[in-house]
């Protein structure tokens, strides 16, 4: 299916905004976020951003406090996903302005409405920042 | 820094964050639950802006990873809200914190049609995504045409459509069924001529789920691809808006290059040479740029680009260009591309012959196994594994024992089972082997699985002349301070078969080499008691006559561990005492172990004939190949280690040894009874160590029937026989001419005590389950694992499910490819208590062979129950309220066989009975407190009382009392009666 999850979180292992693309029970989310934050937040730059996690793998990018984790499956272009993130986070900069961790926890329902547009299902459904931020654009405009 | 839009929920936010401890944020948020309760229960007053504000301070709470079990109806009733605003909240809300499953769903599907044949595009977005996220079988059946119609249609613009593909693509999931492949080969042809790089995108993740299922169906879209391919290489026609650092889209380019690797060949000359250029073009044109997300797309489109080529292994330039370019990445300093150089050299080892060129990066190779990140260590492991012949196999498998001291817990295991595997595999000469074998125990005891051990036995057994070398090895360890207890075990018993060729040696007199066995003895655990005994057992037999003072040293542990309360220790010692009596008789019972018969696996001829036809399908056994590596990971540790080894070693050529008939030892009826008794059938390994165990059995299966005179290690004893009851519905189809390599019945029985294992394997596959249960839900996964280097066809699994449970088993796959492994979910719901088990009707095809079998599944009752922990002052009162049948009922249970109370208590624990300790002051009885429970009613309390009678006369007065009341009284009787049946199931 591509993407499992998409996570952000903070230096300190606080989710910011978590995206599951297949089910997971309340107590199987805490123990992944546990895991994963235990294993990738330790990491050195010198390492690489990939992380082999149960049968998957973790794809992640660090922007200053805020780690960007997407769980992908074995087969997935690792450097793909990677640069994935970045359009995420070029994307969150042409609406919030140089996006920090704040604008994202003051504006989880946008940062949802971003993703939404972008991953469906576990898919890329779009990479045209002009495209995923229009929707939300009508909407700033009419409120 | 703007403050969002719901003002309330900004300050919520912000209240949450300025918590100092995780206990404040607890109490507000339980704050905020309340509120939100409260103002939910008096809907009236609610505006639509005030629900939005609390459904997203639900989702808020909920993504802190708080339980929030209320208020979804709220959120799912916004779907059908009037407004954009109330009804995108609803959609968003919903399909994040409720699953396919969710009755509620079921609610608003037909507001959910609604919006997706209607007018309104922005709603028509909505009600997609949502469906594509988690639109369940009902949905797939009552919006697949409508979803259809969408995509295909000229007059719906880009935003629609992109959403609609996706949202078809997880219906198709969810039911194939809803994608005519006859009618849709076409559509999707002129879906790929899709101009809009949105559409194409997600149409594209449409087109690999298609394809991947049926590559034939869809041979028209090939060209199509490629000329797409050609379109983004050549950046013909991309908006700027999809170029992404000067590369157009890179994600359309890779993923329509991975759409090009499910097709096994091109044909076409014509396309065929316009992908081959555009493969060219990625190869030699992609250069290092100072720019790091340049860099990275680039070679995201570079390292699918070569998996195609790979894939595609025809033009021997090419190829050759592919493996300079990763031995160029293994060496550079970034370490994400070091990593994937790592990764695709290990792919490209699979698929073509190219071993050689990679064997001269071997020491870069070997540097990485010390990187000081585990992600390219792994893969470094995984390629020099892959790698590893019988020219460097010395080299890799000491680098790696070397490696064993200093890696991570979390890779020894995989280590030691990868270094061990080799190591038999490739070994220039068997003392090698021995000592590779005796270093690994040494080095990592914890992680050698006993199935490494068994196996240096058995070639140790099979050689004559590794014996003295072996026992030799074997003495020197036993000098070591601190000895693992696997150590211990595999040098007692080669010490005991052969330690009499090592007599003239220093310090190898039998009363020394008796000495050194005996100084571990009171450390070690029980099966390794019984081994040490059988050890001792042997020793005496090589010194006939015997030494008087020797024979009383050995006496004297016979008799000590004549009345020990292990069965199968007391046996042994009992039996050796009396044994040893017999003086010269003795020589003929426990003369040597005779050979083991080896065998010619079937298996092994498979493995040869399948690397001949390498080059079809080969994403499909690239993707199989990481899923084996990694299963040594995800499942159940102790299984892994045992079957994946004993595949391994099944495969496995045994160094040129031949097989004499073992003639020399017919004194030894028995166990050349047991032994010589080779299986015409393809023989599995887990045989092998039957065999080696049979005559000095104390755990795993019976090997072999063992009939005639008296047995003196009974494996059948030893081993429970509840086989009889449950064999009846498990042996499935008599036709089959495969035959299952472990005891079903026996497999189901131990299911039911533990919550993973193996539930059944035969040559081809084998079937794991681990399962959680939650009150009266049970979330099982069943691994299904194809042992073979050729695919497991028609793989067909329906779940006959008692009327007392509710069970779905997830898509299970048609196809299982070489040796991988599937995972499918089986979600269980427990309606009532009943005796009824439910049944895996299994099916597959492997050859000509069909298999068909039918496996009972352990969700039975027992796994409904809950212990509980209460008190003498809360027990007794409840107990003593219950008077008489049919609240309390009792039965005595006769036959039991001896354990002691502990043991007993243990089984009741296995089976969730919760037995609280000390709570009858007579210590006989086993008091226990466990709730039962099933969906819609309350827990239903289980109290009992268990008076055991073992030690003297063999039975158990069972008491068993059951709560609530008013409890239906036909189901109380029969969760009794089943509580009671599945105490004899065990006993």
């Amino acid at each position: 299916m591509g993407i499992r999850f998409i996570l952000l979180v903070n230096k300190q292992g606080q989710t910011r905004l978590a995206q599951y693309y297949e089910y997971l029970t309340l107590e199987e989310r805490r123990a992944l976020e546990g895991e994963i934050v235990r294993k990738c937040l330790a990491r050195t730059d010198q390492q690489c951003s990939f992380v082999e996690h149960r049968n998957y793998k973790i794809v992640y990018r660090r922007y200053a406090s805020l780690f960007f984790l997407v769980g992908v499956d074995n087969d997935e272009n690792e450097l793909a996903i990677l640069e994935f993130i970045h359009l995420l986070v070029e994307t969150m900069d042409r609406h919030f302005g140089n996006v920090c961790e704040l604008d994202i926890m003051f504006h989880l329902e946008k940062a949802h409405f971003m993703l939404e547009e972008m991953v469906m299902n576990g898919c890329i459904v779009e990479t045209s920042k002009t495209n995923i931020l229009a929707p939300i654009q009508l909407m700033d405009k009419a409120s | 820094m703007a403050l969002s839009g719901m003002r309330g929920l900004s300050v919520f936010i912000s209240d949450v964050r300025n918590c100092q401890n995780k206990e404040q944020e607890r109490l507000r948020i339980d704050k905020e639950l309340g509120n939100i309760r409260t103002r939910f229960k008096n809907e009236k007053g609610l505006t639509p802006y005030e629900k939005k504000k609390y459904v997203w301070k639900m989702l808020y709470i909920y993504m802190l990873g708080y339980d929030v079990d209320f208020g979804h109806m709220e959120a799912i009733s916004l779907i059908s809200a009037p407004k954009y605003p109330e009804k995108q909240v609803g959609y968003i809300v919903t399909s994040c914190l409720l699953n396919e499953n969710h009755d509620f769903l079921r609610v608003v599907i037909n507001a959910v049609r609604n919006d997706i044949i209607g007018r309104n595009e922005t709603f028509q977005c909505l009600a997609l995504t949502m469906v594509g996220n988690i639109g369940g079988k009902e949905f797939a059946e009552s919006l697949a045409p409508d979803v259809q119609r969408l995509l295909i249609s000229s007059s719906c613009r880009p935003l629609v459509r992109k959403k609609a593909a996706l949202c078809l693509l997880r219906l198709y999931r969810k039911n194939p069924d809803v994608v005519n492949i006859d009618g849709w080969s076409d559509c999707m042809s002129q879906l790929l001529d899709e101009r809009d790089l949105g559409v194409l995108t997600s149409v594209m993740s449409l087109f690999v789920a298609l394809v991947s299922n049926n590559n034939e169906a869809y041979r028209n879209c090939l060209p199509k691809c490629v000329k797409i391919l050609e379109r983004l290489a050549r950046n013909q026609d991309i908006p700027q808006e999809y170029t992404y650092y000067g590369i157009p889209s890179p994600w359309l380019q890779v993923k329509t290059t991975k759409a090009l690797q499910y097709f096994p060949t091109v044909e076409d000359p014509n396309t065929r040479r316009a992908l081959f250029e555009v493969l060219q073009r990625i190869l030699m044109g992609t250069d290092v740029v100072k720019n790091v997300n340049k860099n990275n797309a680039s070679h995201a489109v570079l390292f699918e680009a070569l998996a195609l080529v790979m894939h595609l292994d025809a033009e021997k330039e090419m190829m050759s260009q592919c493996v300079a370019l990763l031995g160029k990445f293994i060496a550079v300093r970034e370490p994400n591309i070091r990593y994937l150089g790592l990764e695709n050299m290990t792919r490209m080892l699979l698929i073509t012959d190219v071993q050689d060129i990679i064997k001269r990066h071997q020491t870069q190779i070997l540097t990485s196994l010390k990187d000081p990140d585990i992600s390219i260590r792994r893969r470094a492991l995984d390629l020099l594994y892959g790698m590893c012949d019988v020219t460097n196999a010395k080299d890799i498998v000491e680098e790696l024992l070397q490696y064993l001291s200093t890696a991570d817990f979390a890779m020894r295991e995989e280590l030691a089972l990868k270094a061990a595997i080799l190591a038999e595999k490739f070994a220039p000469d068997l003392s090698w082997y021995v000592d590779v074998i005796l270093q690994l125990i040494d080095k990592a005891g914890d992680f050698v699985s006993d199935d490494i051990w068994y196996r240096v036995v058995q070639f140790v057994t099979n050689n004559e002349d590794l014996q003295p070398y072996a026992a030799a090895k074997a003495r020197e360890y036993l000098d070591k301070p601190a000895l693992h207890e696997t150590m211990v075990k595999v040098s007692a018993y080669i010490l005991g078969e052969y330690s009499h060729l090592l007599a003239r040696r220093p310090g190898c007199r039998p009363k020394e080499i008796f000495a050194i066995i005996n100084e571990k003895l009171p450390t070690v655990s029980k099966p390794t008691v019984a081994i040490l005994l059988s050890t001792y057992a042997k020793i005496m037999m090589h010194t006939q006559p015997p030494y008087p003072e020797l024979q009383e040293q050995i006496w004297a542990i016979f008799r000590k561990y004549e009345s020990y309360i292990d069965v199968e220790i007391q046996q042994r010692a009992v039996e050796y005492f009396v044994l040893s009596r017999k003086g010269a008789a003795l020589v003929d019972v426990l003369a040597e172990m005779p050979k083991f018969p080896e065998r010619q696996s079937a298996l092994l001829k498979k493995a040869e004939d399948a690397e001949v036809d390498t080059a079809d399908q080969s994403a499909i056994k690239l993707r199989s190949q990481q899923q084996t590596s990694n299963a040594l990971v995800v499942t159940d540790q102790q299984h892994v280690n045992g079957s994946i080894l004993g595949n391994q070693l099944g495969l496995v050529k045994m160094p040129s040894q031949k097989m004499e008939a073992s003639t020399h030892n017919q004194g030894l009826t028995k166990e050349n009874g047991a032994v010589s008794k080779v299986d015409p059938e393809p023989t599995p390994s887990a045989d092998l160590l039957g065999d080696l165990l049979g005559p000095l059995a104390m755990e795993g299966p019976p090997a072999a029937p063992v009939s005639g005179e008296k047995n003196m290690i009974s494996a059948l004893e030893a081993t429970p026989d509840a086989a009889g009851a449950l064999a009846l519905a498990t042996v499935g189809d008599q036709s089959n001419s495969v035959q299952p390599i472990v005891n079903i019945a026996e497999r189901f029985h131990a299911l039911c005590l533990q919550d993973s294992g193996v539930l059944y394997e035969d040559p081809y596959i084998q079937i794991g389950i681990k399962a959680e249960w939650r009150a009266h839900h049970g979330h099982l996964v069943l691994f299904l694992g194809n042992k073979n280097t050729s695919p497991l066809l028609s793989v067909r699994a329906l779940i006959l499910p008692p009327s007392h449970l509710k069970m779905e088993l997830s898509l299970v796959p048609e196809t299982i490819p070489p040796r991988a492994q599937v995972q499918c979910l089986l979600e269980v719901v427990n309606l009532r208590a009943s005796r009824d088990v439910a049944v895996l009707d299994f099916l597959y095809k492997f050859g000509t062979a069909v298999v068909s079998v039918k496996l009972q599944l352990p969700a039975v009752l027992n796994k409904f129950l809950r212990p509980i922990s209460v008190s003498a002052e809360e027990f007794f009162p409840q107990w003593n309220s219950l008077s008489g049948p049919p609240l309390k009922l009792q039965e005595v249970v006769r036959g039991v066989k001896p354990m002691s109370l502990l043991e007993m208590a243990n089984l009741f624990a296995s089976l969730h009975l919760g037995v609280i300790p000390g709570l009858d002051t007579n210590p006989n009885n086993l008091v226990s407190c466990t709730g039962f429970y099933s969906e819609g009613t309350r827990a239903m309390l289980c109290l009992g009382a268990f008076a055991c009678n073992i030690a003297k006369k063999g039975w158990i007065t069972v008491t068993i009392g059951i709560l609530p009341y008013p409890f239906h009284e036909a189901e109380k009787t029969v969760v009794w009666l089943l509580l009671i049946h599945s105490f004899l199931l065990v006993w």
